[in-house]
């Protein structure tokens, strides 16, 4: 029984976690991947070494690691409760690169460095823009029931 | 030696992207060659990583820090085999796509490396 509605279902003890990383959700948990280890190790490396140069773009970065985190665990793990998480941080993270472009574009004094947000992630090919759009729509469909 | 080394590898990654791709194209999941295929280029990935390393111990500086380098060398090393195995748990056109997506990935963090080098 697929939670049709899955609206009002607690999936919390039921032991078939709705998969979330099917088909093309195995792609979005690699680009994420990709991007865990490069905005952690990036800022981890930025902290530890530099903080004082950019203390904002490196916090930044550091949190954008950490929602890139929590997404692709979530994937990892499915289930109705983990698709909502995801889908959460998913509106949020694209709520922070747009935020910061922009940001970073108005005031380019306040980013004396890079943060992986930075001209909406053109450093990254645009992926950190593009990647919260894809997994909305993924997500999105995720409940209406149709993955494969 | 470092040079000529990321530009083959480079080179293998983006064959295996486009060969994947291909794969993912006709709709077909990673298969045996495509298997062997990630094997060489993650063999010239270990390599180049052997020899990155030796070049520091001799004493060779990279232009943009030794830590960055050394980061770069290991998440080059890394990518191709994550992808595998991820397309080994999903056996569609998907899992092709992903390890296309992987060989993508490691030609960037190829340019990267040179850069980072700097010679």
């Amino acid at each position: 029984m697929t939670s049709g509605e899955g609206e009002m279902t607690t999936t919390e003890g039921k032991p078939a976690r709705e998969r979330l990383i099917g088909g093309p959700g195995m792609l979005l948990v690699w680009f994420y991947g990709v991007m865990v280890v490069g905005a952690v190790s990036r800022s981890v490396y930025q902290i530890a070494t530099e903080f004082d140069r950019a203390p904002l773009a490196y916090s930044l970065s550091a949190v954008a690691g950490v929602v890139y985190g929590f997404i692709t665990y979530s994937l990892v793990r499915g289930g109705e409760r983990a698709r909502r998480a995801a889908l959460v941080c998913c509106a949020a993270e694209l709520a922070g690169v747009l935020v910061v472009g922009t940001w970073t574009l108005i005031e380019p004094s306040a980013f004396p460095d890079a943060t992986v947000w930075s001209d909406y992630g053109m450093g990254y090919v645009f992926i950190p823009v593009l990647l919260p759009l894809t997994a909305l729509y993924w997500l999105r469909r995720a409940r209406a029931g149709v993955t494969p | 030696m470092l040079n000529p080394l990321m530009l083959v590898t480079g080179v293998a990654a983006l064959f295996l992207a486009a060969w994947c791709g291909w794969a993912a194209r006709r709709d077909q999941p990673t298969k045996d060659w495509h298997f062997i295929g990630m094997a060489v280029v993650s063999l010239l990935a270990v390599v180049q990583l052997a020899v990155g390393i030796v070049q520091l111990a001799r004493g060779e500086d990279p232009e943009q820090g030794k830590t960055i380098f050394v980061a770069y060398l290991l998440g080059a090393f890394a990518c191709i085999p994550a992808a595998g195995f991820m397309s080994l748990a999903e056996r569609t056109r998907w899992g092709s796509v992903t390890v296309a997506a992987g060989g993508v990935v490691l030609a960037v963090l190829e340019v990267r490396l040179y850069d980072i080098w700097g010679r």
